[in-house]
């Protein structure tokens, strides 16, 4: 078991004749990812991939039965790329693109969320369940199977954190990124209670960081829904208030979204809280015993 | 991206939304020239920096005579202004703003911004104006309003009368005159992609207008491309000119006040690392994100940037490659050391993509100050040893 997708999900490709859109398609095909076609206009009828390239994604859906469709639009498309996902049927649509501006991501959310479509990023890595469908960016090889859940909003920290799991001799059921913009789809009170309802997830690791307070929502739904052992650390411990640390949405305002008052919520929801990334395997083997 | 007070009024009078007559100036002759244009009798010189608190730290001050525009121009241009915002350094006063004096009757706060929790944009009101917001907020928090408005129904009459009646508005045509106020301000704030607008403060007049005696203005970066008139509002001058070169090589970096210069790829990994280091008791000198399509020259620039910086004792080089792999990052940092005198440890943990091929090249590259870590924890320790000499 895992969640959100498995190696039956069927996959389509927003961007797919892209520079980027067809290096990472082939890395996902390869991997064993269920990718049934691409989505570029003007292309539709051509073969991509060894799959068909569609011209809208309302014929690619009709044509293939895909649930999923992975964007790699360039940013200044993102929000009429999941508006479309959205209105033709598509159930979950995964933004990998980095730099899509924040009022077309409230429009298209807004819309997705009208339309029944689950969002996840921009500015993601993907989602993967381990040895079965990766949709993303990350290194599929270090993703090994296992009965760890994982949310995070980095995408180097879902490698670092999901590297500590396998080499503390545990793996992955699916490991999610949720990206670090101010305003992404699913989030960890969404993805919570799905571990929680996963059988095979037996521990979450959730990783956060400074901006917002995502963290201090899900703090709150720990303590009332979640059964299973939680790890987390939140990256920006030493970020300078007011500064954007890389991530659009990774930014201290005034006294607001430290590190520390998320820590401190997380730890009184009875979160094994770690202070560096270094540290999350060992947690996980203190948790899981 | 941030703009100056000028640019905010530029903007907030193209459409429409009333502020004070006003002229930038660079010189002090000009000043006077502006402060003629304009007719008086009352001025007020402001310094135009990117930072809040100015008027505090005597960088806004009032004339009652051009002698007077004269005098406080020469005081203000070229003075270095700290406030609250700038960091005890301060920021160097380059322009002025020269404006009309305003009959104020009382003063609000107004401001929209971004709220991410319910993902739309929040007009955000108190009759505390001239105040720190965040004071207001934590201490009488009752006295803040706050009006949410969805773009997809836009501004509503609505939206204007839990303003005005929030703001205890009780005259029909001061109601009328924010309302109009808030309603063009939210036009221009999705417009032109604003992240957030803040006047403060906002003044009502004698005759119940109300005016933006102050703006301030900061913009979606992501959304600059679409945006040539706001995206050539920037002034560089007013920027971390390491930041700015940074980014021109499409380097995310942000200075900090420790000893040990990171370079990582991607942001969480990277304050990750910074907040590793601390633990290990060491101080991180910089947030460095290299980006995902770091090549020899982009590690090159980093070490370069890091360098620039005469107390960083130790760089951690840390790399989880994902999209990035780590032989392009081995060859980086070798062509580094060929290009820019390292002259202080370099502790490499790569990991990922090709990273043993990685270890393979910095092996076989016989670099004397080269320390290989294993992993995070490793590298942070070895670094933190590093930079206490040991």
């Amino acid at each position: 078991m895992s969640i959100l997708v498995n190696k039956d999900t069927k996959i389509i490709v927003q961007g797919f004749t892209g520079k980027e859109g067809s290096f990472h398609a082939e890395q996902c095909i390869d991997y064993g990812t269920n990718i049934v076609g691409g989505v570029t206009p003007n292309k539709g009828g051509q073969t991509h991939l060894g799959k068909p390239v569609f011209n809208t994604v309302s014929d690619a859906v009709k044509t293939t039965g895909a649930t999923v469709s992975m964007i790699f639009v360039p940013p200044a498309f993102v929000g009429d790329a999941v508006m479309e996902a959205a209105e033709a049927g598509i159930e979950l649509a995964v933004i990998i693109t980095e730099g899509a501006p924040v009022k077309d991501m409230q429009m298209a959310k807004a819309h997705a969320t009208k339309h029944g479509m689950k969002t996840l990023g921009p500015n993601c890595p993907g989602v993967i369940t381990a040895e079965e469908c990766k949709i993303g960016i990350m290194p599929g090889m270090i993703f090994k199977k296992g009965n760890v859940g994982l949310i995070s909003k980095s995408g180097t920290l879902t490698y670092e954190g999901t590297n500590q799991v396998v080499q503390a001799g545990y793996g992955i059921t699916t490991a999610v990124g949720i990206g670090g913009d101010p305003i992404i789809g699913l989030s960890y009170n969404q993805l919570l209670p799905m571990f929680e309802a996963d059988p095979d997830t037996e521990c979450i690791v959730m990783i956060g960081e400074i901006g917002g307070d995502l963290e201090i929502q899900a703090a709150k739904l720990i303590k009332e829904q979640i059964t299973k052992p939680v790890v987390a650390f939140i990256a920006g411990q030493t970020a300078p208030k007011g500064k954007t640390m890389g991530h659009a949405g990774a930014i201290v305002s005034g006294s607001a979204g430290t590190a520390k008052e998320k820590m401190e919520a997380l730890e009184a929801a009875g979160v094994k809280v770690v202070v560096s990334p270094a540290e999350i395997g060992k947690a996980v083997k203190e948790v899981l015993g | 991206m941030n703009i100056h007070e000028y640019q905010a009024k530029q903007i907030f009078q193209k459409y429409g939304v009333p502020t004070p007559k006003g002229i930038m100036v660079e010189s002090v002759d000009a000043a006077v020239e502006a402060a003629k244009e304009l007719g008086g009798p009352i001025w007020v010189v402001k310094a135009q920096i990117h930072a809040g608190g100015r008027g505090l730290g005597g960088g806004v001050k009032l004339a009652k005579s051009l002698d007077e525009v004269r005098e406080l121009a020469d005081e203000i241009l070229g003075m270095t202004l700290v406030t609250h915002q700038t960091g005890p350094e301060g920021k160097l006063v380059q322009k002025l703003y020269i404006e009309d004096g305003a009959d104020i009757k009382d003063e609000f706060y107004l401001s929209v911004v971004l709220d991410r929790k319910l993902e739309m944009p929040l007009i955000m009101a108190s009759t505390e104006g001239g105040m720190n917001i965040e004071d207001v907020a934590e201490n009488t928090p009752e006295k803040i309003i706050t009006v949410p408005v969805d773009p997809a129904i836009g501004f509503q009459g609505f939206h204007g009368r839990e303003l005005a009646f929030g703001l205890g508005i009780s005259d029909k045509g001061e109601q009328k005159n924010i309302i109009s106020f808030a309603q063009k301000l939210f036009k221009l704030y999705m417009e032109n992609d604003a992240e957030m607008i803040e006047i403060n403060p906002l003044v009502r007049t004698g005759s119940g207008e109300f005016i933006a005696l102050d703006g301030k203005m900061g913009f979606d970066n992501s959304a600059l491309g679409r945006q040539p008139e706001i995206a050539a509002m920037r002034d560089l001058t007013e920027e971390d000119p390491d930041e700015v070169e940074a980014a021109e090589y499409g380097l995310s970096y942000v200075a900090l006040d420790g000893e040990i210069g990171c370079m990582v790829n991607g942001a969480g990994l990277a304050m990750g690392t910074m907040d590793t280091i601390n633990y290990m008791g060491g101080t991180p000198a910089n947030f460095l994100d290299v980006g995902g399509s770091a090549n020899a020259e982009t590690v090159a620039k980093g070490f370069e940037i890091i360098l620039k910086n005469p107390k960083v004792k130790a760089i951690f080089v840390n790399i989880f490659g994902g999209i990035v792999r780590c032989d392009r990052i081995a060859n980086g940092i070798i062509e580094a050391t060929k290009i820019t005198d390292v002259n202080v440890p370099v502790i490499v943990r790569l990991d990922g993509t090709n990273a043993p091929e990685a270890s393979e090249i910095l092996n076989n590259a016989n670099i004397s100050n080269l320390i290989v870590a294993s992993d995070l924890g490793d590298g942070a320790a070895k670094a933190v040893a590093a930079a206490k000499g040991e």
